[in-house]
């Protein structure tokens, strides 16, 4: 093995992707080779660091240095001062919001100092496309234990960790592979499910940028766990490179052995296969996720049957989530008790959100489940850019509810968030600011739900369009006070009524938005006043009380 | 990218069909391989025409419906011709809050047409869809596999200009 | 079988482990509302109109698929419940045409019928109705996607029962509809024209073409002679479209009924159906005899005829060549009956009443024009005979019981079971054995072919050949056999196929509602007519003997070929 002085991490992640990443990683490598550096420093891409707001992002270790927004003009300056003169570019330093001086390095940032990095472990840290990377930070180390153990072991081990589904539901992982592992049947099927459609939510195609073979190898223990052999990852269409990163790193592992027949001498078969979606939120619902994967209609299935007795091609099937599964490698080597002391009791772990909309800090993090939503938008995030107030918060996606500054004390995990008529859901944290009208954005949730429902249910394909219609009406300055008491009624239809939970989760969003501004809905339909002035057809400023 | 399918030459039209019978018999024993053809398939015609889709009904022995409506069900297809090339812009909550809303009227300022249609030259495609997943740079726009973030209004004409 | 022990509403019920919950409470009593529920099909849960309240449970649950558990506590009617069921009704009724008064599934309506039940009387949300152009292209059924509840239960009939795979969702979310692909008319589509997605609709979305203006026309024509037969298996169901037990057996009343409609002879089809028996059992016992291509399919039953010509053109030749009952019919009443009445054919107007969608289709194909006219003029469904007699206030019920005219209204038990499956293979086996072994059939009733298990299968020994025959009925079962003769490893000689379920007791074009267990009853009526019959062997039947002596000779004689056998045209697996 080669040693490097320095390692120059730069982002290859999408959001990156999006900001010229190549072309200045492709000039520090030529820029390095031409100083002659090339034996002493290593270029290497790596996923997502999580600041994509300012990306592209590279990281010059051992000292962790991070720089931002880097254009290749920069990157003899960087070279020549950093790397050959061993003084840092200040100009690009990064810069905190609530602190006047540069950060030097990434232990010290703000950002980071809350985050714990579990799921996003090798995220940043290797190049996603080698397995060498990967097996030199421990990578299938858990595999090989858990081939080692019982099965029953195994699942014993998940269970105790506590951890739970982080797809969005939050079942308890180790109880479902023990469901799973007793179905009866010979053919079984572990399925990653890596169709991550919820708006706001990047972390699962981050993950699988960043660190495939953790994927990969949590798919393995899963399937010696419950007893299948074969496991598919449902990706969607969109996340081209995640596929790709896949793809190779399926490949490198079938070379070595990793996967394939007989892993380990443990005499244990395991094969992996990419499917690819082509479009459907509700795809993201396991079974309807099923229904896609055998070729068909993304229209999820009545339950029960449940995935582990009756899933994928009619056998039984576990299904988990990109990140539930990135979580298992470390709880095999380091044990349920560590997993136990980070989070929650009820919730331990950490937790993945993406933090996107009015706030400084758009990206990526992952911090222990139980921290509060004042912490995650003022401390990690920054805080509201361009002097605006904070308005809300919608948790969980465009599935969950919108929250009030009077509730960002709110501790988050499955269960306080849904005790405060919210969710987690996928970690979606989406922050708007004072100057977002609350009935606007409630029409651009219904509307994303009148264009993903899948149609087959009546109360949810016909009452998302009834509820779009509704809300639109409120825009358009055509709204009555019977509006919103229809808009309640169907609600609560909604909530019950739906066979899957796309149409169950339909209102939360909405009623949320009604239940905290209410006022607002108010100003639209007694005074034709949209007090943000976004609704066009109606009067800007205050209502008249 | 798109010509309809009647339009190409007689020979050029048996080609691509022929090429369509061959993705079709690389995947007819896997089992649930319908959405991996009409994705290849839409790879060779650039959408999904009922000639494809016959071929398609009849290589994996599922009847023409049941294709149409797998065909029907998923944004990514088409079984029209399109534009040149489609422009997706994500109408979800993280882009709408950031803008995309002022981005879709310079697309449509730009292009003279609004979602579902395709220019009269049948260059440009412009559709609304739900999250595509980048909402660290939102507002994002996907021109058939490429991703631009961080949009203003701005940003539309030069980059339309950069497919000329 | 384990049972459990639930609560509903309060009551204790007792319920077999893995029944429903729909189930359990329609067992004690306890009525759940339904619409996408088809007691014939797989669960769907879709409508959600039968959601109940489960206790520990966050969401309602559809009863109809929601298995029950020992201990479980049900509500079907708490406010919440009420609540749901209304507001589904409503969203429904919000994009459903208000057209009950014009349409042809008023005061037969599974969502009419549910409205009014559940008390829909307000119409809250906003009218936001789908903009549908009704496909009229077929000359069997008119689909109207406006008024359709997207249940699927056309589409578990289209796909798995009848295998024909033409209706199907397309679209996705409130755009979502069933239909033909790429916006074909079920003309254009490889649609048997069975009509049992009619049967299966809760609505009006598809119904038959409707030939009742035709036929009310031709009746007030002065210079028409207006003949009407009716088929084998409408003389025990059109007594369900006036409230009668299904299983009533009225041929008398139907007779006295056309006649008081103004038809100037009422006829049968059994006639004719003996006369198939004739004809086609010679067939049979030609190409036996002289090697022709076995084993030979029925072909009186003109979906199955649609529906091999799209699938599997290349087993046209083992069709027989026989016209169906219906089309004999008109075609000697146009000739043979014309002639001996003194009548210009070109005046006799002949309606037939039958179970079915598909023969106002095979009425309209060209090849049906052998009399040198179209030889059957309109043909009206059991449902449609039913708005006739309505709109003429005809009281069904207390009508007197009268005969069929002479002479085409003499038929035999054989004809009468041509209604169920296995009929004519049972009727055609009846004939053959008398006919080539001269002996008498000891029992009659061969019941081997007979009920509803969708392929069956029996031999009989004539004269030291094994006959082998096989019974399939519902496309599905017909695509099987289809599949085993095409790979050569069907050893039958004969095979019957009947599109519908049930034969054409089950038809796409009889009442609503037809079910297996409806299907069932009227089975037992038909055979109980062929019991009730003086003669039951087709070969008996006078006139057919004295048709033959004074008309067309023998069997597969000269004028035989010409207007009683046809051919078939092979039609493709994609049109469109």
């Amino acid at each position: 093995m080669r040693f490097y002085r320095a390692h120059v991490l730069v982002c290859a992640g999408t959001n990156c992707s999006l900001k010229g990443n190549r072309a200045v990683r492709e000039a520090l490598i030529r820029e390095i080779e031409g100083k002659g550096l090339g034996e002493e420093v290593k270029v290497i891409e790596t996923g997502c660091f999580g600041l994509c707001e300012q990306g592209p992002t590279i990281v010059i270790y051992p000292e962790g240095v991070l720089y931002c927004r880097a254009t290749v003009e920069d990157v003899p300056e960087l070279v020549d001062s950093h790397l050959l003169k061993g003084r840092r570019v200040e100009r690009l330093l990064y810069r905190e919001p609530t602190r006047p001086v540069a950060v030097q390095t990434v232990p010290e940032l703000d950002y980071f100092k809350k985050q714990v990095r579990v799921v996003l472990r090798n995220c940043g840290i290797i190049d996603p496309d080698s397995i060498e990377e990967y097996i030199g930070q421990g990578g299938y180390t858990a595999l090989a234990k858990a081939l080692a153990m019982k099965p029953e072991e195994v699942i014993a081990q998940v269970k105790a960790s506590g951890l739970r589904g982080r797809g969005g539901a939050g079942f308890p992982t180790g109880l479902k592979w023990e469901f799973g592992r007793k179905a009866p049947g010979g053919v079984k099927y572990v399925v990653c499910n890596a169709d991550e459609g919820e708006p706001g939510t990047f972390k699962d195609r981050l993950i699988l940028e960043g660190d495939p073979h953790a994927v990969l190898e949590a798919m393995a223990i899963a399937g010696w766990a419950i007893g299948a052999n074969y496991g598919y990852i449902y990706i969607r269409g969109e996340y081209q490179l995640s596929i790709q990163r896949l793809e190779r790193a399926i490949e490198q592992a079938r070379r070595l052995g990793l996967l394939g027949q007989n892993i380990f001498n443990s005499g244990f078969n395991f094969d992996v296969e990419v499917r690819i979606g082509a479009g459907a939120y509700v795809c993201g619902e396991e079974t309807a996720l099923f229904e896609s994967l055998e070729g068909k209609r993304g229209e999820p299935r009545i339950k029960p049957p449940y995935p582990t007795d009756v899933g994928l091609f009619g056998k039984p099937t576990v299904i988990n989530n990109v990140e539930t599964l990135a979580n298992i490698p470390p709880i095999i080597t380091r044990g349920a008790e560590w997993f136990r002391t980070l989070g929650t009791e009820k919730c331990p772990g950490t937790k993945v959100f993406t933090l996107t909309g009015d706030i400084v800090n758009e990206g990526l993090i992952e911090v222990p489940m139980g921290i509060t939503l004042r912490e995650v938008v003022y401390e990690i995030g920054g805080g509201i850019p361009n002097g605006h107030k904070f308005k809300m918060a919608q948790t969980g996606g465009t599935s969950g509810g919108c929250l009030p500054e009077a509730l960002l004390d709110v501790p988050m995990d499955y269960d306080q968030l849904a005790a405060a008529g919210s969710a987690l859901g996928s970690g979606a944290l989406l922050i708007m600011d004072d100057t977002h009208c609350i009935v606007d954005v409630a029409r651009c949730f219904a509307r994303f739900f009148l264009h993903e429902s899948c149609g087959q249910c009546i109360p949810c394909r016909e009452g998302t369009l009834q509820l779009y219609h509704l809300v639109d009406g409120i825009t358009r300055g055509t709204g009555t006070r019977q509006d919103l008491e229809l808009i309640e009624r169907l609600s609560r239809t909604m909530y019950v009524a739906p066979l899957c939970p796309l149409g169950q989760t339909a209102p939360l969003p909405i009623m949320t938005t009604l239940k905290y501004f209410k006022d607002e809905y108010l100003a639209h339909v007694d005074s034709r006043v949209c007090p943000t002035g976004t609704c066009r057809a109606l009067a800007t400023g205050h209502a008249a009380d | 990218m798109a010509v309809a399918l009647d339009k190409l030459s007689p020979d050029l039209r048996e080609q691509r069909l022929r090429e369509v019978e061959a993705a079709v018999a690389r995947h007819r024993d896997k089992p649930g391989a319908l959405l991996a053809v009409l994705k290849e398939v839409q790879g060779i015609l650039g959408y999904l025409p009922e000639e494809a889709l016959k071929k398609v009904s009849q290589g994996l022995e599922l009847p023409l419906s049941q294709v149409y409506g797998v065909a029907t069900f998923y944004t990514l297809f088409n079984t029209r011709p399109r534009g040149q090339h489609i422009i997706r812009l994500c109408e979800s909550a993280p882009c709408h809050v950031q803008g995309a809303r002022e981005v879709l009227e310079a697309l449509k300022r730009e292009l003279g047409i609004g979602p579902g249609e395709d220019t009269p030259d049948g260059k440009w495609s412009l559709e609304l869809v739900s999250c595509i997943g980048v909402c660290g740079v939102a507002p994002a726009i996907m021109i058939d596999d490429q991703v631009y973030g961080n949009l203003t209004p701005d940003c539309i004409p030069g980059i339309l200009a950069s497919y000329r | 079988m384990s049972m459990v022990t639930l609560t509903i509403d309060g009551r204790e019920v007792r319920a077999a482990k893995g029944a429903t919950i729909l189930e359990a409470a329609r067992a004690a009593g306890i009525n759940i509302p339904t619409l996408c529920y088809h007691p014939d099909q797989e669960v769907k849960a879709v409508c959600r109109i039968c959601v109940v309240e489960v206790k520990g449970s966050r969401t309602l649950q559809a009863a109809c698929a929601f298995p029950v558990a020992e201990g479980m506590v049900v509500n079907t009617q708490s406010p919440q419940v009420r609540e749901a069921r209304r507001t589904i009704l409503e969203l429904i009724v919000a994009r459903h045409p208000l057209e009950c008064l014009q349409c042809a599934r008023n005061l037969n309506c599974e969502l009419q019928t549910l409205a009014a039940q559940l008390g829909v009387r307000e119409a809250p949300f906003a009218r936001l109705e789908k903009q549908y152009v009704p496909d009229t292209s077929s000359p069997s059924l008119v689909r109207d996607p406006a008024k359709c509840v997207v249940c699927r239960r056309c589409v578990e009939t289209c796909q798995q029962v009848q295998g024909v795979g033409v209706l199907f969702p397309i679209n996705r979310g409130a755009d979502t509809v069933v239909a033909p692909p790429f916006d074909h008319g079920l003309l254009d589509a490889v649609c048997a024209m069975c009509g049992q997605c009619s049967l299966a609709c809760p609505t009006g979305a598809i119904v038959e073409q409707d030939h009742t203006r035709l036929v009310w026309q031709a009746l007030g024509d002065p210079r028409k002679h207006v003949v009407v037969q009716t088929a084998p298996a409408t003389r025990v169901t059109i007594g369900e479209e006036f409230g009668m037990p299904p299983g009533s057996i009225i041929t008398g009343q139907l007779v006295a009924a056309l006649r008081r409609l103004g038809f100037d002879r009422v006829f049968d089809t059994d006639f004719t159906a003996d006369l198939t028996i004739m004809e086609e059992g010679h067939e049979l016992i030609k190409r036996v005899k002289e090697g022709g291509r076995l084993p030979m399919f029925t072909s009186c039953s003109p979906g199955w005829i649609k529906f091999i010509e799209h699938f599997f053109p290349e087993l046209l030749p083992n069709l027989s060549t026989c016209k169906s009952p219906q089309q004999m019919f008109g075609a000697l009443t146009k000739t043979y009956y014309a002639e001996k009445q003194g009548i210009d054919p070109a005046d006799i107007f002949v309606v037939s009443i039958m179970p079915c969608t598909a023969k106002k289709f095979e009425a309209g194909r060209p090849e049906m024009t052998d009399s040198g006219f179209a030889d059957v003029d309109a043909v009206l469904t059991s449902r449609e005979l039913g708005r006739m007699l309505r709109e003429a206030g005809i009281d069904f019920a207390s009508l007197p019981e009268e005969d069929y005219d002479l002479p085409l209204g003499i038929s035999t038990g054989a004809a009468a079971i041509f209604g169920a499956t296995g009929g004519v293979m049972e009727a055609a086996l009846r004939t053959a054995y008398e006919v080539l072994t001269g002996r008498p059939l000891e029992n009659l009733e061969i019941t081997a072919v007979r009920g509803l298990d969708g392929i069956k299968e029996a031999a009989v020994e004539v004269n030291g050949l094994v006959v082998k025959a096989a019974v399939g009925h519902g496309l599905a079962n017909a695509k099987k056999l289809c599949e085993l003769v095409s790979r050569g490893q069907a050893d039958y000689h004969f095979i019957e196929i009947m599109c519908c379920p049930g034969g054409c007791i089950g038809g796409g074009g009889q009442p609503i509602p037809t079910t297996n267990a409806i299907r069932q009853r009227r089975i037992d009526a038909i055979y109980q007519v062929d019991r009730d019959m003086p003669i039951r062997k087709s070969h008996e039947n006078p006139v057919v003997r004295t048709l033959y002596e004074e008309f067309l000779g023998k069997p597969l004689g000269e004028k035989s070929h010409h207007l009683l056998h046809t051919h078939y045209v092979a039609r493709q697996r994609y049109p469109g």
